[in-house]
């Protein structure tokens, strides 16, 4: 199994607070990963490294090593937009850009630099059914985004994360916001997309994380405490904290 | 809320060994009434047979609610499906027990072959050594002695086949005790299989403490 990402000893602070206490985790091509833990365990802060969506915040620091195919995506003079078309990223609360669905998917597109309108529409199309939102939206691709439920909104935000073709696509607890049946809906599209990208999944919901994941990773104070195959997690974990967390003892 | 959950795991674990008490009584009662002749004993279990499976019952219920409302993992979640499992064989052990005691009713036929009801002793005498020590092993999660129940169950089929041959000796000494000769076989049988199924509640603790499923019985063993 071959690693897209990798972290190496990764530490970060905030002023004097160290949030992350060297982390090292890689993540297997074309599998999806969750990232569990409690509240402020660091996930979501290890996951916002993976693109770097950490940078613009004041007085941090980042030490050690994040590779993408080998690569270090904190080496200087780093295009950000070439590495966030490489690693996408979905949120919490679906976040459609206020115009149509197709300007919504075809954005990150054009913001690429890419021009030609019939592979932007193709696309758009591929994307929107890869997202399993094609046949809600063929017919209305002139509506404003905002103009769906949530649920199709965040399907709207995969597409959107899609189209620019990202080896790795990070999702900040993508369904948590959503309701159970629409939630079911998104697991069943990462669980179709699995064979193409691979995915980074911050989520609270560890039955979901049973559900999708192929490879979980148990983060607590900032440190990881233990990772493995969803089966071993699940089944005969290493730690004991790790199995009193996944049945709710604490967090 | 975990507190509930552990409290109810507690109480499961709690039935689980008054069962494995039960049908360790079984076990003694039916060989015992056996080599006593004492049907009227034999004829009590037979009445209180449906004592244990109903136990299992109850056990079984309470741990596919604690599935289905607490739906643990990890480690909770194979303490509850080691019993669930662990309950059946139980339950197939006191099954055996039960007819330890129909065949003691059913026997007729003297002359005995002392010899043989020695060996049956020594059988039985070690077949419930064995359940004692795995639901030890179960509650105190001791893999080791689990794991050592294979070898202990191959005492037990040793002295399975020796006893076959000592029967078949006798009968050919005295074709008198051919009557009595077909019980043995089928004593000696069902003490074997009470091994066999001990030897499934061992793999199902090694299951609760590291995960690992695995297949102790030899199914070649006759």
């Amino acid at each position: 199994m071959k690693n897209i990402m990798e972290v190496k000893n990764v530490k970060l602070r905030y002023g004097d607070f160290e949030a992350l206490h060297g982390i090292n985790l890689a993540f297997p091509e074309q599998k999806l990963t969750a990232l569990i833990g409690p509240s402020g365990c660091g996930k979501s802060t290890l996951l916002r490294c993976l693109n770097r969506m950490n940078d613009d915040i004041a007085d941090i620091k980042i030490t050690g090593d994040i590779l993408l195919a080998g690569e270090d995506i904190y080496r200087p003079h780093l295009d950000l937009v070439e590495l966030r078309k490489s690693v996408g990223m979905v949120f919490q609360q679906p976040m459609p850009f206020p115009f149509s669905v197709f300007d919504n998917v075809a954005y990150g597109l054009k913001v690429a630099g890419i021009k030609d309108k019939e592979l932007i529409q193709q696309r758009v199309e591929e994307s929107l059914k890869q997202a399993a939102i094609w046949q809600e939206t063929k017919d209305s691709l002139d509506r404003n985004a905002l103009a769906f439920s949530g649920g199709q909104q965040q399907r709207i935000c995969i597409a959107r994360a899609l189209a620019v073709r990202p080896a790795v696509v990070l999702l900040d607890e993508p369904t948590s916001a959503l309701d159970p049946i629409s939630s079911s809906e998104i697991e069943e599209t990462l669980m179709t997309l699995k064979t193409k990208y691979t995915f980074i999944m911050v989520t609270h919901n560890l039955q979901q994380a049973s559900r999708v994941s192929d490879q979980v990773a148990f983060l607590m104070n900032g440190n990881l405490i233990e990772s493995g195959t969803t089966e071993e997690m699940f089944l005969a974990p290493k730690k004991e904290i790790t199995s009193n967390y996944l049945n709710g003892r604490f967090g | 809320m975990h507190e509930i959950f552990l409290d109810e795991l507690k109480k499961l674990n709690t039935q689980f060994m008054e069962m494995g008490v039960l049908v360790n009584d079984q076990i003694d009662q039916g060989t015992r009434s056996f080599v006593a002749h004492d049907k009227k004993t034999a004829q009590k279990m037979i009445k209180e047979a449906d004592v244990v499976p109903k136990e299992a019952i109850r056990i079984e219920k309470k741990a596919l609610d604690l599935m289905a409302l607490q739906q643990p993992v990890a480690t909770d979640f194979r303490v509850v499906i080691s019993i669930l499992k662990a309950a059946t064989d139980l339950e197939r052990i006191g099954e055996n027990a039960i007819s330890l005691a129909v065949e003691t009713v059913r026997v007729k036929g003297n002359p005995r072959i002392p010899e043989v009801e020695k060996i049956i002793s020594q059988m039985t005498h070690e077949v419930r050594k064995m359940l004692i020590e795995v639901l030890t092993a179960y509650v105190q999660e001791d893999e080791k002695t689990a794991r050592s129940m294979v070898d202990r169950q191959e005492v037990v089929t040793a002295n399975y086949q020796k006893a076959r041959k000592v029967i078949i000796d006798g009968v050919e000494k005295d074709s008198n005790a051919a009557v009595a000769s077909a019980s043995y076989f089928v004593i000696i049988r069902l003490l074997k299989r009470i091994g066999d199924h001990i030897v499934n509640l061992a793999s199902w603790v090694i299951y609760k403490v590291s995960g690992e499923l695995f297949e102790l019985a030899d199914p070649k063993a006759e």
